[in-house]
């Protein structure tokens, strides 16, 4: 096991996949030369050249069209859209083209790319590049959608997103970036599709996302300090979903609790939540509660932002709260 | 609009080429009348748009590509998918929404494919396959294949964003991709000169990206061939991407609910004259080819149309088991364990 950061993760997954597989490219703004807007995709252009890591210019139309026309003709690109906000450029590729085109031409087309993108808040950047937009994504049949949290995932997972035949969304938390963890030797590649089970507990199941997942994991030796036994379960992937870990915590624990960085509506977790209840009602112990940030923009002053997104406090404080 | 015709019209093109574009052009226009009718009988459901007198661009760029080549085209696609030799009861079983129908009817009118004959889809979003098509072109040129991306769009297409991003990663590339505008005047319902800060939307514009101004007739089924012959060659030979603007007129409206009564009635009197495929059956007579054998050739497009309308009569409806097939890679729509 190596000490690697979540960025160092992501610049080892798309070498291990560009020495591995030469159909593998990767393009996107200020990649190459400059190694990434948060310097995720260090020293790629070094080893591989510019003719298969390629600067593009700030056209996300072009970026991600460019990724499907390519992957459409035997190509495997890696495509990065530097925030996840700026996907709202290019959605018409995204929603409508590169997720709708295997279905509409009855199988003929098959689009292996991955679009990389720098999501979440907690950097003080403000509304349009803090975004967390996963559930965007997860509402267009077509797309997979995978949020690490844990350097070994953002390589494990990315590998797979690579590898997988089909069109996966990416989205790597910019304020996980400079966080350490142990990363397997070797290649390493992950499952997508798959929960994990971070933290084991008996009376409510904390299920959470990207950046939620630590401050979760937090959150729960909070609780343990209070006589309250959580078990954290991090989705990790939220198309195709790991239904069958989800539900089975929530069998055991008989309470869920969702941790969504997301603006209420229509969140990631307000699809767990109506699973969880139509399929063990009868295990449930209380009400589902979905802990997320408030149905507004996010706010840039860092005192703001911070009071925005679920924090450590608003999380363990509503279980406590509610369990109580 | 007024184009300079160079009044060689059937010079340099071999008799067999000069029959095979007659051919497609009176398959096309045969296909299309067809089409129309069965929207008329309801047998076509949705929206369609046809190409009646647009055939000489996609005849003209079909004949010029190689078999591997690819085809981007629009919602406006059933002309380039036909040109492209694909077969017609395949493509009639798809706009009835037929089992047998090229996608199964799954795509339907706006969004034909077949991959094995390069047209690599028809997309119903203005301006998107502007950027994919160079997608599959700068795949081309990283496998070193020598295929060429031929992108069809309408003049509409020029206001998008899309295209100008796909102009300039194009040529900053040097892409082997040819982008054919094929301004039929009007965008939708309106006049595209009205709503456009150049006379010439497409070739205006292609000095923008450092690329040659290319305004060609677009009625005219030779110097489209030429045009392609061309711009094909050189995207092929890595002398970088094209754009063409083709200049031509749609006979009927927007899409089939649309009678097109927005267009003065001497303007369409003008174009109808001009109408390609009794130009260019005329073009082709006073060239010295005999009346029978282009009769011959009307009677057998004739029929094939008829015995693709029969067989897509005869496909059962797309069954409902096709519904969750296809999302996913594995054959599958399953979003969670």
């Amino acid at each position: 096991m190596a000490e690697l950061t979540y960025r160092d993760a992501v610049a080892a997954a798309i070498a291990q996949e560009m020495e591995r597989d030469p159909t593998v490219f990767f393009i996107g703004e200020d990649v190459a030369a400059a190694g990434g807007a948060f310097k995720a995709t260090t020293g790629l252009l070094e080893r591989f050249g510019p003719g298969r890591v390629r600067d593009m210019p700030i056209s996300e139309e072009a970026i991600v069209g460019a990724a499907m026309g390519a992957a459409m003709t035997g190509l495997r690109p890696i495509a990065e859209i530097m925030f996840s906000d700026f996907l709202a450029t290019c959605w018409d590729i995204v929603a409508n083209q590169i997720a709708k085109t295997r279905y509409m031409t009855h199988g003929q087309i098959s689009l292996p790319l991955v679009i990389r993108t720098a999501n979440g808040g907690g950097s003080r950047f403000g509304a349009q590049h803090s975004q967390s937009l996963e559930n965007w994504a997860m509402a267009v049949p077509g797309l997979k959608v995978v949020a690490p949290s844990t350097p070994a995932d953002a390589k494990g997972l990315l590998a797979a997103a690579i590898r997988d035949d089909d069109p996966v969304v990416f989205f790597e938390h910019k304020s996980l970036y400079a966080v350490k963890g142990e990363v397997p030797d070797g290649e390493h590649v992950d499952r997508l599709g798959s929960a994990k089970v971070l933290r084991t507990g008996d009376d409510l199941t904390i299920v959470a996302l990207a950046a939620m997942v630590p401050r979760s994991l937090e959150a729960a030796e909070r609780l343990a300090a209070g006589g309250i036994s959580a078990e954290v379960v991090d989705v990790r992937s939220l198309v195709p979903l790991d239904t069958r870990t989800i539900l089975g915590s929530v069998r055991k624990t008989g309470r869920l609790f969702t941790v969504e960085e997301n603006p209420r509506l229509c969140g990631w977790g307000a699809e767990i939540a109506s699973i969880v209840a139509d399929e063990c009602f009868d295990d449930l112990d209380g009400p589902i509660v979905r802990i997320t940030t408030p149905h507004v923009p996010l706010p840039a002053a860092d005192e703001l932002e911070d009071e925005t997104i679920p924090t450590i406090g608003r999380i363990t404080s509503t279980i406590f709260e509610r369990m109580g | 609009m007024i184009i300079d015709r160079d009044g060689s019209a059937t010079t340099g093109i071999d008799a067999d080429t000069r029959i095979a574009l007659f051919r497609v052009m009176l398959e096309i226009r045969t296909f299309e009348k067809r089409a129309y009718d069965l929207f008329l009988q309801s047998l076509v459901k949705g929206t369609s748009h046809l190409s009646l007198g647009q055939e000489a661009i996609a005849a003209g760029f079909a004949l010029a590509m190689r078999e591997d080549d690819y085809t981007f085209c629009t919602y406006r696609g059933h002309a380039h998918t036909l040109a492209r030799g694909v077969p017609m009861p395949g493509v009639m079983a798809e706009l009835l929404g037929r089992e047998d129908g090229l996608m199964a009817g799954k795509g339907g009118s706006m969004h034909l494919t077949s991959v094995e004959h390069g047209v690599m889809g028809s997309y119903a979003i203005v301006g998107a396959h502007l950027p994919i098509a160079a997608g599959a072109a700068w795949s081309a040129q990283v496998r070193g294949s020598g295929q060429v991306s031929v992108c069809f769009f309408g003049d509409g297409a020029t206001n998008i964003g899309a295209f100008h991003e796909a102009l300039n990663l194009s040529a900053v590339w040097k892409l082997p991709v040819v982008f054919v505008c094929e301004n039929n005047l009007y965008m939708e319902y309106t006049p595209i000169a009205a709503v456009t800060a150049v006379a010439n939307p497409a070739a205006d514009r292609a000095a923008a990206y450092g690329l040659e101004r290319i305004l060609v007739d677009g009625n005219d089924p030779e110097e489209m061939y030429r045009t392609a012959t061309s711009v094909i060659g050189r995207a092929r030979a890595g002398e970088g991407p094209s754009l063409v603007e083709a200049v031509t007129y749609r006979h009927g409206g927007h899409s089939r609910a649309d009678p097109a009564k927005y267009r003065p009635e001497s303007e369409v009197k003008e174009w109808m004259a001009r109408d390609p495929v009794v130009a260019y059956r005329a073009a082709l007579v006073a060239a010295g080819v005999e009346e029978p054998v282009l009769d011959e050739i009307q009677a057998a497009v004739l029929a094939q149309v008829d015995d693709a309308t029969e067989f897509a009569k005869a496909s059962p409806p797309s069954p409902a088991a096709l519904i969750e097939t296809d999302v996913w890679s594995d054959g599958g729509s399953a979003w969670r364990n």
